[in-house]
C-alpha cells in the first residue's frame, strides 16, 4: 500500500522557500492504512461549544459505536448528538431514506424545543450511497423555519480526518454569518476553543485597546458574527483550511502567525493582531507583558525536564506541526518525526520556518512502516492515538494520548504550562513509578 | 431508520476483531474508511492489551472509489501476510465496504495465499456484534476443525473443549480460570479453550475431545451446534453462574464423562448459602430487582436473585434478539414479560415505571439507575474498563457464587444498617440533609462532597469491585432526590396530572426511608391522580401505601 509514498521535496515557490536554512524541508508522504478518527469525531467538543446546536450523525452502528467509544460518559447525559442508524430498508430505496429521515428530525424536534440549530452530519455510509443532505438540510429548513436551521456537512472518514470534521463544519457555518456592511475592522478568532480560552482571549485583546473582537463559532448558533471585506480573522486552529477558503470568499482577510501554543506562539499570534490593526508596539508589550511573563516562568521548570527528549508524532489532529515547534523552540525538545494526516504549509509557514532543520516531516500514514520507523529511533516520547499507546508502552515507549490535546484547554500564555505538563507527566510518571 | 445516542452492541465487524483478537496466529484484513480503526482502541484501552489488536484496514479514501478499491485491497492482504505471517486470515468488510461490494473473499482468495483465508459475511445494516462474533467463530471452527477426532486411550481421562471465551467478554477471563479448576477437581480435562488463546491448530484438534462446554451461548452457540453435528462431540449448555447452576453443571458434566461428581458437591464449597442464611441478609428478603444484560447473564443472574438471594425479580430483559426465545420462556417464570430490546430509553422507562431497589445490568443500567437514584451493579457486557479488574473475580462456580454475592448485596444498605436509619431517620444527626460527622461539614456541602466522590470515580471506596458499590451510601449522605428536578421526555409521561404535594405531606414524605421514597412518591402522585385529589396531604400518602399495600 505503498503506491504515492516516497520523499518528495517542496517547490522552491512554496511558502517555504524564506527558510533560512540551506536545504527545504523535505517531506514524507504515505498512503497506506491510517490509524485516525474520522471527522464525526469533532461532534463530541462541537455540541459543547455551540450550545443550542444537534449533531445528527446520518449513518450507520459503526458510527453511533464510534462516536460512543470517543464521547465516552458523555453519552449518558443526554446529549445533544446522536445517530440515525440506516438499515436495510434505507439502502433500498432514496426516496424512503429520505422519507425516514425527515420523519427521525420531526421527532428530535419535538423532544428538543431547546434546538436552533441542526446539523446533519454526512457518514461514509451516507457518501457511498449518495444521500443528499445539502437537500435535506434545505427541505428541513423551510419545514421548520423560523424556529430551528438545518445545515449539512460531511465527517465522514473517506473524506474528513479527525479535526476535519470541525473545519467542515465551521466551513458549512460560514454562509449563516450576516453579511457585514461596516466600514470599521472587526477581528474574528476562528475555530472552536473552550470557553475559559475564549475569556483569556477576550480580555488580551480589550488591554491591547481591540474591541470588536468575535468568536467563531458563537456559543449561541443566533450570535453568529458578521462577515464581510472589513472581517480581519486569526485562525486559532490549524485545521481549518476550508474553513479560512470559505471566509475569505466572504471577503475576510486572514492574518498569517504561528499558532498559540507556548508563550512564543501565543505573543506571536497576538502580535499578528496588533500589527494588522495599528496597535503600538508599546501598548502591545504593556498588554501582554504580565501573561507572558507569567507564561514563561511556569515554562521554565518544565524546559529543564524537557530539554534535549526526542519526540515523534504520529498523525491526529494536524496540530502536531505547531505542537513540535513549541516543544522544540520553547522547552528544547528535539522531534523526531512530525507525522499530521494533513498538511496544509501556507497556514503552517510561520510554525515550519521555526521547526528545527532535521525533523522529518511527514504527511498521511502507513501506520506499520511508521512504527517501524518510530521503533528504530527509539524517542523518547511518543505522541500517539489510544489504540497504539498500550502496545507501544508495553515495547517500553513513553507515550502521550494525541486526543488529550483536543480536548484540554492548550491554547494561549495561561495554558501554555498545562500543555507542557501534558508531556511531561508520562515521562514524570516513568520517572517515578517502582513498580 | 433506527434514531439512537447509544447502543449495547457494536457492528459485527467488530463482534469479529472479538475473535481475531482472542486468537493467537490470525489475522482480520477489513475492507473500512480510516474511522473504522477506532475500534483498536476497544481493545487496548478497555482491555488494556498490551499488542495491537491483529487487524489491517484499507483505510480506502472517497479519491480511491473512483479507482480500484479492490487493488487496494488485495495489496492490503498481500502486504499484511507478509508482515505478520500469520497462520490463518479472515477478510471481510465493514458497513461502509459492504455497500461499494468489492467481494473481499473472491479478491483475497484470487492471491492464492498458502495459508487458509476465511471470507466473512457480514451484514453490518441486518446484524450486530455477538451475532459477528458468533459468526467468526463458526466459520473458523467449520473451516479448520474438519478432520475426525484421534481416538483416545480408553484409560485417558474424559477430554472437553471450553467454548466461547472471547476478548472484551464480560469476566471471561477469570472464569475460565474457575471453570477450569472445577473440571480439573472432577477429572475432566480441557482439550482447546476456544476462541481464547487458540491458535488455527488448537481449533483443528476441536474433534479430539469428548464432549463441549459451551460457556458463553452469545459466542459460542453455533459452532458447538456443529461440532455436534459433524463430529457427534455432545455439549453441556448449564451455565454455572450461582451456586445451584454450578452444582448442576458439576452433575451434568459428571454424567456425561461417567465421573463421580460427590466430592465437588459437598457443602461449604461456597460461602453463598451460608452468607445469604445468616440473619444479616433477612433484609435482602423480597428486594425488588430489575435485571438487563446479554441474555444469558440476565437469566443466570435472576435466578441467583430469586432463589439465592430471595430477591423478588420485577423486570427482566435482554438487548440480543438472538437470545428472545430464552429470554421469554424465563421471564414467564418469574410471572413477567421480557423486555427484549436494543432501544436503552425503552429499558429506562421500564426501570423509571417499576421503581425497583436494585438495578442490575450493564454499563447503561448503571447509568440510568444513577439518573433515577437507586442502587445498581453491573452483571454484563458491554464492557466497561471497571469490568476487568486487576484482581480474580468470576461470575462462574463457585468462587463465582462468592462473588455475585457481594456484587448484588454491597450496593444496598446492610440489613442492621438498615434498621437503625428507620429507628433515627428524624434524628437531628441523621436526617437525610446531615452530612456524616466526622466530615465536619453542613448537609448540603455535605451532599455535595458525596457527589463530588462520586465523579472522582470512588477510588476512597473500599470496595471498587463494582463502581455503584458505595453509590447507597451516596444517596444517604444526603443526594435528597427529587423527581421534578430531572427533566426529560419519559418523565412527565407516566404522571401528567399529579396534583401537588403539601408542605405537611412532603416532609412526612422525607421521613420515609430514600430507597423505597421514589416508590412511595409515585404510588401516591398516581392514587391522588386517579382520585382526583386537588393536593396530596399526609392522609393521601397513608391512604396510597395501605391501598398499594393489598
Amino acid at each position: 500500500m505503498s503506491d504515492g509514498g516516497g520523499f518528495a521535496r517542496l517547490p522552491s515557490a512554496a511558502p517555504l522557500r524564506d527558510r533560512d536554512v540551506a536545504e527545504p524541508m523535505a517531506i514524507l508522504r504515505e498512503r497506506g492504512q491510517r490509524e485516525v478518527f474520522c471527522g464525526l469525531t469533532g461532534i463530541v467538543w462541537l455540541h459543547r461549544k455551540i450550545q443550542d446546536a444537534f449533531f445528527l450523525v446520518v449513518g450507520s452502528r459503526t458510527c453511533a459505536h464510534l462516536i460512543q467509544s470517543a464521547a465516552g460518559v458523555m453519552v449518558f447525559a443526554e446529549p445533544r448528538f446522536a445517530t440515525a442508524i440506516m438499515e436495510e430498508r434505507d439502502l433500498a430505496g432514496l426516496a424512503d431514506a429520505n422519507e425516514e429521515l425527515d420523519r427521525i428530525v420531526e421527532r428530535l424536534l419535538a423532544r428538543r424545543p431547546d434546538i436552533k440549530l441542526l446539523f446533519l452530519v454526512g457518514s461514509c455510509p451516507s457518501e457511498v450511497i449518495k444521500l443528499d443532505l445539502s437537500r435535506a438540510a434545505a427541505r428541513l429548513s423551510a419545514r421548520h423555519s423560523p424556529g430551528v436551521r438545518v445545515l449539512n456537512y460531511s465527517g465522514s472518514g473517506i473524506e474528513t480526518t479527525f479535526t476535519q470534521g470541525e473545519d467542515a463544519c465551521l466551513a458549512s457555518l460560514v454562509p449563516e454569518a450576516p453579511v457585514s456592511e461596516e466600514v470599521a475592522q472587526d477581528l474574528l478568532v476562528v475555530g472552536a476553543l473552550p470557553d475559559i480560552v475564549e475569556d483569556q482571549f477576550q480580555r488580551l485583546f480589550a488591554k491591547m485597546g481591540l474591541e470588536r473582537v468575535s468568536f467563531f463559532p458563537p456559543r449561541r448558533s443566533g450570535a453568529i458574527p458578521a462577515i464581510g471585506p472589513n472581517t480581519r480573522f486569526l485562525l486559532a486552529q490549524p485545521f481549518l483550511t476550508d474553513t479560512a477558503r470559505a471566509l475569505e470568499a466572504r471577503g475576510a482577510t486572514r492574518l498569517s502567525a504561528q499558532f498559540p501554543f507556548g508563550a512564543e506562539g501565543a505573543a506571536h499570534w497576538f502580535s499578528a493582531a496588533a500589527k494588522a490593526f495599528g496597535i503600538s508596539q508599546e501598548r502591545f508589550d504593556e498588554a501582554i507583558g504580565p501573561a507572558r511573563a507569567r507564561a514563561e516562568r511556569a515554562l521554565a521548570p518544565l524546559r529543564a525536564e524537557l530539554q534535549g527528549k526526542s519526540i515523534f508524532f504520529f498523525p491526529d489532529s494536524q496540530l502536531e506541526p505547531c505542537l513540535a515547534r513549541f516543544l522544540s523552540q520553547e522547552l528544547g525538545m528535539r522531534p523526531l518525526e512530525v507525522g499530521t494526516p494533513y498538511l496544509n504549509q501556507e497556514l503552517l509557514a510561520p510554525d515550519l520556518l521555526a521547526l528545527p532543520k532535521q525533523t522529518r516531516l511527514s504527511e498521511g500514514q502507513d501506520v506499520d512502516r511508521q512504527l517501524d520507523r518510530c521503533r528504530a529511533q527509539k524517542p523518547d516520547l511518543v505522541v500517539c492515538g489510544l489504540g497504539l499507546a498500550n502496545p507501544l508502552e508495553r515495547e517500553g515507549m513513553a507515550t502521550k494520548w494525541s486526543i488529550e490535546l483536543v480536548f484540554s484547554p492548550v491554547h494561549g500564555f495561561d495554558c501554555a504550562a498545562d500543555l507542557a505538563n501534558l508531556f511531561a507527566r508520562p515521562l514524570r510518571r516513568r520517572a517515578g513509578l517502582k513498580v | 431508520m433506527q434514531l439512537t445516542v447509544w447502543t449495547y452492541e457494536g457492528p459485527p465487524h467488530v463482534g469479529a476483531m472479538r475473535i481475531a483478537a482472542a486468537m493467537q496466529g490470525v489475522h482480520f484484513v477489513l475492507h473500512a474508511p480510516q474511522g473504522d480503526t477506532y475500534a483498536d482502541l476497544l481493545f487496548t484501552m478497555i482491555e488494556r492489551r498490551d499488542v495491537r489488536p491483529p487487524v489491517t484496514y484499507t483505510t480506502f479514501q472517497a479519491r480511491d472509489l473512483g479507482s480500484d478499491t479492490a487493488a487496494l485491497f488485495k495489496t492490503a492482504v498481500a502486504e499484511a501476510y507478509a508482515r505478520f505471517a500469520p497462520q490463518c486470515m479472515i477478510v471481510g468488510a465493514s458497513c461502509t465496504a459492504e455497500l461499494i461490494q468489492d467481494d473481499p473473499g473472491g479478491l483475497a482468495q484470487a492471491l492464492d495465499l498458502p495459508i487458509p483465508v476465511l471470507p466473512l459475511d457480514l451484514p453490518s445494516y441486518q446484524k450486530k456484534e455477538n451475532w459477528g462474533a458468533a459468526e467468526t467463530f463458526y466459520q473458523i471452527v467449520r473451516a479448520l476443525a474438519k478432520n475426525p477426532g484421534r481416538t483416545k486411550d480408553a484409560s485417558a481421562p474424559p477430554l472437553c473443549n471450553l467454548l466461547g471465551p472471547t476478548a472484551l467478554g464480560f469476566r471471561h477471563r477469570d472464569d475460565l480460570v474457575e471453570i477450569t479448576r472445577l473440571l480439573a477437581e472432577l477429572g475432566v480435562g480441557v482439550n482447546v479453550v476456544a476462541p481464547f488463546e487458540a491458535t488455527p491448530d488448537d481449533i483443528a484438534r476441536l474433534p479430539d475431545a469428548d464432549f463441549n462446554v459451551l460457556m458463553y451461548p452469545e459466542i459460542g452457540d453455533q459452532a458447538a451446534r456443529w461440532l455436534e453435528k459433524t463430529h457427534g462431540q455432545p455439549c453441556i449448555r448449564t451455565i454455572p453462574i450461582g451456586y445451584a447452576a454450578t452444582r448442576a453443571f458439576i452433575a451434568e458434566t459428571a454424567k456425561l464423562a461417567g465421573l463421580d461428581p460427590t466430592p465437588l458437591l459437598t457443602p461449604n464449597r461456597s460461602r453463598l448459602p451460608w452468607w445469604s442464611r445468616s440473619v444479616d441478609s433477612n433484609y435482602l428478603t423480597g428486594k425488588r430487582v430489575f435485571i438487563f444484560g446479554d441474555a444469558t447473564h440476565a437469566i443466570a443472574v435472576a435466578r441467583v436473585a430469586r432463589d439465592e438471594l430471595g430477591f423478588e425479580v420485577v423486570g427482566l430483559g435482554c438487548y440480543n434478539r438472538e437470545f428472545a426465545r430464552e429470554m421469554r420462556a424465563a421471564a414467564a417464570s418469574y410471572g413477567l414479560e421480557a423486555l427484549i430490546t436494543d432501544d436503552y430509553l425503552l429499558v429506562e422507562d421500564a426501570i423509571d415505571r417499576l421503581q425497583p431497589e436494585l438495578v442490575l445490568g450493564t454499563q447503561m443500567e448503571r447509568h440510568i439507575a444513577k439518573r433515577l437514584g437507586l442502587p445498581c451493579a453491573v452483571i454484563s457486557a458491554p464492557v466497561h474498563v471497571q469490568d476487568f479488574p486487576a484482581r480474580y473475580a468470576p461470575v462462574m462456580g463457585f468462587e463465582g457464587a462468592n462473588v455475585l454475592f457481594d456484587t448484588l448485596v454491597h450496593p444496598l444498605v446492610m440489613g442492621l444498617e438498615e434498621h437503625l436509619l428507620a429507628m433515627f431517620r428524624d434524628d437531628f444527626e441523621f436526617h437525610d440533609a446531615a452530612g456524616p460527622s466526622h466530615l465536619h461539614t453542613a448537609g448540603s456541602s455535605a451532599a455535595k462532597l458525596a457527589s463530588d466522590r462520586n465523579r472522582a470515580g470512588r477510588s476512597d471506596s473500599a470496595d471498587t469491585l463494582y463502581p455503584d458499590a458505595t453509590h447507597s451510601d451516596d444517596v444517604r449522605l444526603g443526594e435528597v432526590r427529587s423527581d421534578d428536578a430531572r427533566s426529560g421526555p419519559s418523565d412527565s409521561a407516566h404522571r401528567p396530572s399529579a396534583p401537588p404535594w403539601s408542605p405537611e405531606a412532603q416532609a412526612e414524605l422525607m421521613k420515609i426511608p430514600f430507597f423505597v421514597r421514589g416508590k412511595a412518591r409515585r404510588n401516591t402522585e398516581l392514587f391522588a391522580a386517579e382520585r382526583g385529589l386537588p393536593v396530596i396531604g399526609v392522609e393521601a400518602l397513608y391512604d396510597a401505601k395501605s391501598h398499594f399495600s393489598r
